[in-house]
């Protein structure tokens, strides 16, 4: 789905939500009563220190308000800037800033979904989708971490051979299945159906800590992150 | 904690077990999920590749100073100190029990990010520390970050050292989203000679992150070092509210302002004011200090 008709399905009463230099800014309307907050990278925009840091003001502006509105993230961008002035300036400290932001406006009872509808990659995958409090995705999203043939590069492995390794296992592949498996995304969303409706279920839905290692474990994607983390913490806690 | 001890023991040289017995009081290191319980990663036989006990990162509690902490310790020279399933999970369950117990945390940074041959899960394992981390500093649980390792602190890595409520860093500290392989091979060798290792140094070496307040303390490639500015972060304020975070918005966008049209370390440097800014690189630890602690921009814990 094109980001027009993303936002008019999930505000049928109506948005203000623009685009400039790949990013997307405003709010819109999902009932009368209720108002969403809406960030986003858009047309596979490369994040890079500016674009971070105009992003987490702006969170961080919504985070600091008294109202609840929730804030949707739509997402469709590439990796992390690759450049040299941007590791310069201290990219790894920007992107960390990011997730603190939206970990904060979620903190403070703003409600954040990550919506995932294109392509996301590497650390700005985990700076913006991941690190929303909840993250869905329309079919045709296309998550990674790093492109087979790049992956093929550094493993020294042929791309055929990856390719079939890839068959057995979602732990290591690109796409929407395979992240969905591993449990990064919670729902994948039915792009027939009204977006709103979808939206407003999630909502309506109390969110509950990081479940995403249960999900893993649930659909077979990540099964022994759970029991290794609950088994840290228990000696832990058993040591004192 | 600066001064260059006579018989110096280089923390990069050391392997992760070396570096934590060293940190901690003597004798006070109890791992959790050690090598004895064979808890490797599942992936690794899928590429023939070999695992390794505690899947290259080591969890535990001790004492530094006297005081407890919980530690991890990642190992840079197993797959680069990449972070796959378990190892993601060892560190995600030790920044809970320190959320619960409400105890600080020391990092040994050595790691290159995602472990490729379990990209998803490791990526997905990065977003569960940061959450983790933020979720113990929220209650006011210290996260220290020490940086000295071989492989360096890169990609989802970095991040999480983002989330760190202060960080140590060495001269060999590398901190850095895009390795330099990384850019080269994506943007072309004009952008990054990642052959060059003195462009590496000024652009994500330790001493650039100091200056520009990247990071908090800056301490000699050695064990003794490390240990006493561990202690020192250990002392520093670890709140995370909106106040922190409005403080680091601000000082990340004076950052830019100041220095967002420079090409080289070399040019931020002498906008600090650094008289010799192509002399920086030789300058020995004492010397350095006395320059940096004058000109550097500091983070004053808006982190």
């Amino acid at each position: 789905m094109r980001p027009a008709d993303i936002l008019s399905s999930l505000f049928p009463a109506g948005h203000q939500v623009t685009e400039a230099g790949g990013l997307l800014t405003g709010s819109g309307r999902l009932d009368p009563q209720t108002t969403v907050e809406v960030v986003g990278i858009s047309g596979k925009t490369y994040p890079g220190v500016d674009e971070a840091l105009a992003l987490a003001g702006r969170i961080l502006s919504i985070a600091d308000r008294p109202d609840a509105a929730p804030l949707l993230f739509l997402v469709n961008s590439g990796s992390q800037r690759m450049s040299r002035r941007d590791e310069l300036m201290g990219l790894s400290e920007t992107l960390a800033h990011l997730a603190k932001a939206l970990w904060r406006a979620d903190q403070a009872g703003h409600r954040t979904i990550g919506l995932l509808y294109g392509g996301s990659a590497a650390g700005a995958f985990i700076a913006t989708a991941l690190a929303c409090g909840s993250l869905v995705a329309l079919p045709g999203a296309w998550p990674e971490v790093m492109d087979l043939p790049s992956m093929a590069r550094v493993t020294k492995l042929s791309l055929d051979v990856l390719t079939e390794k890839a068959a057995g296992t979602p732990v290591f592949a690109p796409g929407l299945d395979n992240l969905f498996a591993t449990g990064a995304i919670a729902e994948i969303w039915d792009p027939a159906r009204p977006l709103c409706d979808q939206l407003k279920a999630l909502l309506a839905a109390t969110r509950d800590d990081d479940g995403r290692a249960g999900w893993g474990l649930e659909r077979g994607g990540r099964v022994k992150a759970a029991a290794i983390a609950r088994e840290v913490q228990r000696l832990a806690l058993a040591h004192g | 904690m600066t001064s260059p001890s006579p018989t110096r023991h280089s923390w990069y040289e050391e392997s992760a077990r070396g570096r934590l017995a060293h940190l901690l009081d003597p004798g006070s290191f109890t791992e959790f999920l050690g090598p004895e319980r064979r808890e490797f990663s599942p992936h690794l036989g899928l590429f023939n590749l070999p695992h390794q006990l505690d899947d290259g990162v080591i969890v535990g509690d001790g004492r530094l100073g006297g005081r407890p902490v919980l530690a991890a310790a990642q190992e840079g020279r197993f797959m680069g100190g990449a972070i796959g399933e378990v190892h993601g999970a060892k560190l995600t369950g030790l920044l809970h029990a320190a959320r619960q117990l409400k105890r600080d945390v020391v990092i040994l940074f050595d790691t290159g990010g995602v472990r490729l041959q379990e990209a998803n899960a490791g990526e997905l394992a990065i977003s569960e520390i940061i959450r983790a981390t933020l979720e113990a500093r929220a209650e006011g649980v210290r996260v220290v970050g020490l940086l000295g390792g071989r492989a360096g602190c890169y990609g989802g890595g970095s991040l999480i050292a983002g989330c760190c409520s202060a960080l140590v860093i060495s001269e060999q500290g590398r901190l850095s989203v895009s390795g330099p392989e990384v850019i080269e091979t994506n943007k072309g060798v004009e952008e990054f000679d990642s052959r060059d290792r003195a462009l590496v140094w000024r652009t994500m070496g330790g001493k650039h992150r100091y200056l520009i307040g990247g990071v908090d303390l800056f301490v000699d490639d050695d064990v003794a070092a490390f240990r006493a500015g561990a202690v020192a972060a250990l002392n520093r304020p670890a709140t995370l509210d909106h106040t922190v975070l409005a403080a680091e918005q601000a000082r990340l966008e004076r950052r830019l302002a100041r220095f967002g049209d420079t090409a080289d370390g070399t040019e931020v440097w002498a906008r600090l004011g650094v008289a010799d800014p192509a002399g920086v690189p030789n300058l020995d630890t004492g010397a350095f200090l006395t320059i940096a602690t004058s000109k550097r921009e500091g983070a004053d814990a808006a982190r």
